[in-house]
């Protein structure tokens, strides 16, 4: 591999993952985002979606539900409120997660962003495949 | 002078007690490993919050238009203590060292002129809260139920925590809790979480912010404010293992004690007997 980022993902009960990466896909609140080596240093808020990681195993993915991100120009962490592998995740994860969603947008005040995040789990799904 | 089946009975139950007080021990050290574990676990997402929360608070500063749970809603009155104990009792002095560091951040508030409210986690500090103030509780989280703190349970408390704050019944919120140093020491700690306070970094590294600063500012702050109680409740049960393993290896060493005097006791007295009774022997033979 030419050129890598350090690629970290910490959820708050653990570290999920920590590997050199070439590229890092990052759903960002206001659209997602590309961070390879040399990005400019940035810090962005995510939205629900899904987090792909090239390193040299191949592609890694992983479910998010928000949190943010800090690039800088050699690594890229993703403090992710809650990450699932791809993998693991089955469809009644799913649910539980937008089981949770939907509960959340019941109480919260704020209903645009409430919605925007059960959509946002919704279209996720759709991506996943499941 | 107990009798002989009197102190061979004592003996007996003290040998059981020292048999479950070390079999505690066992388990306290079982789970204080566990405990530990998840703290160091979740060290890193808290440390990479807390830089990148001063970076941005550095940022955007505290002066108008800040958002509320970083600079204060301006007041200084009423201050809610959320006092985290264990749900469990026999850890030595876990909760009480906890609860006597609240009750007098308390009585300094009240001194000043300051309202008190009281959220306890965890049934033993209410328990020896409840008598002086009982009428300060605004209420309690029963973690009784909980097997392994996850930081959906601290989402809860921070929500509960910050409701209060944006209804405008607390203005300064204090977390208490033991953090974890050794298994010998754990030290009481207060720790403001709302508004919030930062140790201000040196120059903090230029980045760009999307959507903006302040957006991120407003996210961040109430993950910020669960992220710290999450550290607390992990710190908290480690410190309450850690107490739990001294205070019982400490009973456990008493027991062993008392069971060595007992027995040197219980030995005399038998010897004494069989001496009495020899002489009684020996002397009922010489009156002949």
């Amino acid at each position: 591999m030419a050129s890598s980022v350090q690629f970290d993902l910490v959820s708050p009960e653990r570290r999920l993952a920590s590997f050199p990466a070439s590229e890092v896909q990052i759903p960002g609140a206001t659209g997602d985002l590309t961070a390879m080596e040399g990005h400019a240093a940035t810090i962005t808020s995510l939205r629900p979606g899904l987090l792909r990681v090239v390193g040299a195993e191949g592609t890694k993915a992983y479910v998010v539900t928000g949190g943010f991100a800090e690039i800088s120009a050699t690594g890229v962490s993703v403090l992710a409120e809650q990450a699932v592998p791809l993998d693991e995740l089955t469809p009644a994860t799913l649910d539980a997660l937008v089981a949770d969603a939907c509960e959340a947008a019941a109480v919260n005040p704020d209903k645009d962003a409430a919605d925007k995040a059960v959509a946002d789990l919704y279209a996720m799904r759709a991506a996943a495949g499941l | 002078m107990p009798s002989l089946k009197d102190l061979k009975n004592r003996i007996g139950s003290v040998k059981n007690t020292r048999k479950i007080t070390k079999a505690m021990q066992m388990v306290a050290a079982a789970k204080l490993r566990r405990a530990q574990e998840a703290a160091e676990a979740a060290r890193p997402f808290a440390e990479r919050m807390t830089a990148v929360m001063s970076a941005l608070a550095a940022g955007v500063g505290t002066g108008e238009g800040a958002p509320k749970l970083l600079a204060g809603n301006g007041k200084d009155q009423v201050h809610l203590l959320v006092v985290m104990t264990s749900e469990r009792g026999l850890c030595g002095g876990f909760n009480s060292s906890i609860v006597k560091l609240a009750r007098t951040r308390a009585n300094e508030l009240v001194a000043a002129g300051k309202t008190v409210k009281i959220l306890t986690v965890g049934k033993k500090g209410r328990e020896q809260l409840k008598r002086d103030w009982g009428n300060a509780f605004v209420g309690h989280v029963d973690l009784s139920e909980v097997k392994r703190v996850g930081y959906a349970n601290a989402q809860a408390i921070a929500r509960e925590v910050m409701a209060a704050f944006e209804a405008g019944e607390a203005d300064v919120v204090t977390i208490f809790y033991n953090r974890f140093q050794s298994v010998i020491s754990q030290i009481p700690t207060e720790q403001q979480v709302i508004p919030a306070k930062f140790e201000a970094t040196g120059a903090s590294a230029l980045y760009d912010y999307e959507p903006s600063e302040e957006a991120i500012l407003a996210d961040l702050l109430p993950r910020g404010v669960a992220t710290q109680i999450f550290t607390a409740l992990l710190e908290n049960g480690a410190s309450e293992q850690g107490a739990r393993m001294s205070a019982m290896d400490n009973a456990t060493r008493n027991a062993g004690d008392m069971i060595n005097k007992l027995t040197i006791q219980y030995n005399r007295s038998r010897q004494a007997a069989i001496t009495k009774e020899l002489i009684e022997i020996i002397s009922g033979a010489e009156a002949l």
